[in-house]
């Protein structure tokens, strides 16, 4: 298995802040669903930033599908991160005005190279619902009439369409309960396996890691 | 979905706001456009009323004055023109028809105009279109009675006469007179049809007439005995002569001639005497109601700026609350400008919006506006179609609001980069 991401001595000082966040060394393999355990506070939000290309950081490098994002200019960041990407947070993952549907269909706005992945639209985006356990009735409906368990499905559908290299799961289950919590992880599991993406799941439940392939702990690798 | 898309559908989201804003704008941009399409309008019936006509000759007054009450009936004649000196224009090699106004009597309300058979043959209006009838005898035998009225359009129609229909005439032009010629009543001989002047809102009874009902009137009020019936009057018909007159329009044979008449006009021996280029007067008149115009634009334009200020503070005060919103935007691969760009959007379709239905409002009002201008002052208002430079002004004002929009843009695009793709608080 080849390597998709590449962390590579990284180091990172917030705007304001005096002392630098460190990460020596991280990898992610190609296809592999990775368990991040990380309490809040322990420089989660900056190991996300620097993944996603929020954020340059101050030394060190970013080497994601082969490419150097640490020395990539904001713009092309951006559309990298548009192409490559998906998001899931713990919540208010969706446009609260837009239908179901159009939600799901957002990335592929934004990026071509995921347009042109997921092909006809349309039916890209109902064959993720269906497959993130969501009945048709919900697809038309705005995205706030639906209950914070099918919010996070369709975050779940949105983040997988046109298959990104990469999805970064955010605390995704933290607000739903234990039945759902496995299920919205089976279904995840399924559908990342369907699109060949990578997966990186942070949360502070320890008791889903064994389910991945790997387990870290950010302490292990922030420093 | 293009960005433009999630635009309206972000507007739909907050419909209330959005609507009262749009509203906001058409208002101010309605009162724009009606006060310009107003003053075109009104200037064009003016013109129209006037434009056949090359000279007009009344008592020494001012000229904006003369036009005034000859054509607009407002306002009125300070001093009289004596026959002869019509004969002696109308003698002229240059002029080509004279048409004599008498005026003093009214009814109910509207002018009654003292003339001879020249105006129906002669008098022109807009686009030098001959007067023409709806209904009534041959126009070659009308004021062959002594009695014959012809009516205007409006008078007809607002009176609901119609040929063979008898009337009286009143004494005075005021809208309540308390005198009228009871004596002597007229048959309605004809109904011009309608011009979009003020003909439309007159009636014309001969000269021989005008100066049969006021036998027995030369002191201002009618001497007990001293009128005359109807009888006496017909008898008298071939003797009646006019003795004054309020005013004369004159057609020349060549326009060059104009100027030329017009001072020998003004230098005239034998009595004092005004006679103005109606034309050039219409000038003279807009630049005193030019003043009034301005301000109405100055003020239509601060009202425009004013709605336009108010959607600013709409999409100011929304960015807060949008915050998450934008970061949901950016995650899912917006980059900053295309979120700054939406709400760019945003404005541009509730300026579009503002403006669309500002144009419709103001040619609603016009439309129901129409009416009551041609009953004041019998200037026909059509619908015009804006014209291609009111439709730039309109697409600065649209750019005006890209531009205002610019501000919460920029803050938008800011905040994205600083908060990227997770809201702290």
């Amino acid at each position: 298995m080849s390597d998709l991401l590449t962390l590579n001595h990284l180091r990172y000082t917030w705007p304001g802040s005096t002392d630098p966040i460190v990460l020596p060394n991280f990898t992610l393999a190609q296809g592999e669903r990775v368990f991040l355990y990380g309490p809040s506070g322990s420089g989660k939000s900056t190991l996300l930033a620097l993944i996603g290309g929020l954020v340059k950081p101050d030394q060190g490098e970013v080497v994601f599908a082969g490419q150097h994002l640490e020395s990539m200019k904001g713009a092309k960041r951006d559309q990298f991160r548009a192409d490559h990407l998906g998001i899931i947070f713990q919540q208010f993952n969706l446009l609260p005005w837009l239908d179901v549907r159009s939600n799901v269909a957002l990335p592929c706005h934004f990026s071509k190279r995921r347009a042109q992945k997921a092909g006809p639209l349309d039916a890209a985006v109902e064959r993720l619902l269906m497959g993130m356990g969501l009945e048709s009735a919900l697809w038309s409906r705005r995205a706030d009439t639906l209950s914070v368990g099918q919010q996070q499905r369709v975050a779940a559908a949105r983040a997988l369409i046109g298959e990104p290299d990469l999805i970064l799961a955010d605390e995704p289950t933290s607000a739903l309960d234990m039945d759902r919590r496995q299920q919205f992880i089976d279904l995840l599991f399924e559908q990342v396996k369907l699109s060949g993406s990578t997966l990186l799941f942070v949360s502070h439940e320890k008791d889903l890691a064994v389910r991945f392939d790997r387990q870290l702990s950010l302490d292990e690798v922030c420093l | 979905m293009n960005l433009i898309r999630l635009a309206w559908r972000s507007l739909i989201n907050r419909k209330f706001a959005v609507i009262l804003t749009v509203i906001t704008i058409a208002f101010s941009i309605g009162l724009l456009v009606l006060v310009e399409q107003l003053r075109q309008e009104v200037r064009q019936g003016f013109y129209r009323s006037v434009s056949g006509v090359d000279l007009i000759v009344g008592g020494r007054t001012s000229p904006v004055q003369l036009l005034l009450y000859s054509v607009f009936g407002i306002g009125s004649a300070t001093n009289n023109i004596d026959w002869a000196t019509f004969e002696e224009l109308e003698g002229l090699p240059e002029v080509a028809w004279a048409v004599p106004m008498a005026l003093g009597d009214s009814h109910q309300g509207y002018r009654v105009m003292g003339t001879s058979k020249a105006f129906f043959d002669a008098f022109k209006v807009g686009n030098q279109e001959s007067l023409s009838f709806v209904a009534g005898r041959p126009q070659e035998v009308l004021f062959d009675d002594l009695f014959d009225v012809v009516i205007g359009s409006q008078v007809a129609r607002k009176l609901g006469y119609s040929v063979g229909d008898s009337l009286v005439l009143s004494h005075g032009t005021g809208n309540v007179s308390l005198q009228s010629h009871d004596a002597l009543p007229f048959q309605v001989a004809a109904i011009l049809a309608p011009t979009g002047t003020p003909i439309d809102q007159q009636l014309y009874v001969s000269l021989q007439a005008h100066r049969a009902v006021h036998v027995g009137w030369e002191s201002g009020m009618q001497r007990p005995g001293a009128g005359l019936d109807t009888d006496r009057a017909r008898a008298m018909q071939a003797s009646l002569e006019p003795e004054t007159l309020t005013a004369i329009f004159l057609g020349l044979k060549s326009r060059v001639a104009v100027f030329g008449l017009q001072r020998r006009v003004n230098e005239y021996r034998v009595e004092p005497l005004s006679a103005i280029i109606p034309g050039i007067t219409l000038q003279e008149l807009w630049k005193i109601s030019g003043l009034a115009e301005q301000i109405l634009r100055v003020v239509a334009v601060l009202v425009v700026i004013t709605g336009l200020l108010g959607m600013l503070t709409v999409l100011l005060t929304t960015l807060n609350e949008r915050r998450r919103e934008m970061a949901i935007l950016r995650a899912n691969g917006a980059r900053p400008y295309q979120i700054a760009t939406l709400l760019i959007w945003e404005a541009g379709l509730m300026a579009a919006g503002g403006i669309g239905l500002g144009v419709i409002l103001a040619y609603l009002v016009q439309w129901g506006a129409a009416p009551w201008l041609l009953d004041r002052v019998g200037i026909y208002m059509g619908l015009e179609w804006l014209a291609p430079w009111q439709w730039g002004v309109l697409g600065i004002i649209w750019v005006a609001g890209l531009m205002a929009a610019a501000i919460p843009a920029t803050l938008a695009y800011k905040r994205t980069l600083a908060d990227g793709m997770q809201v702290r608080s």
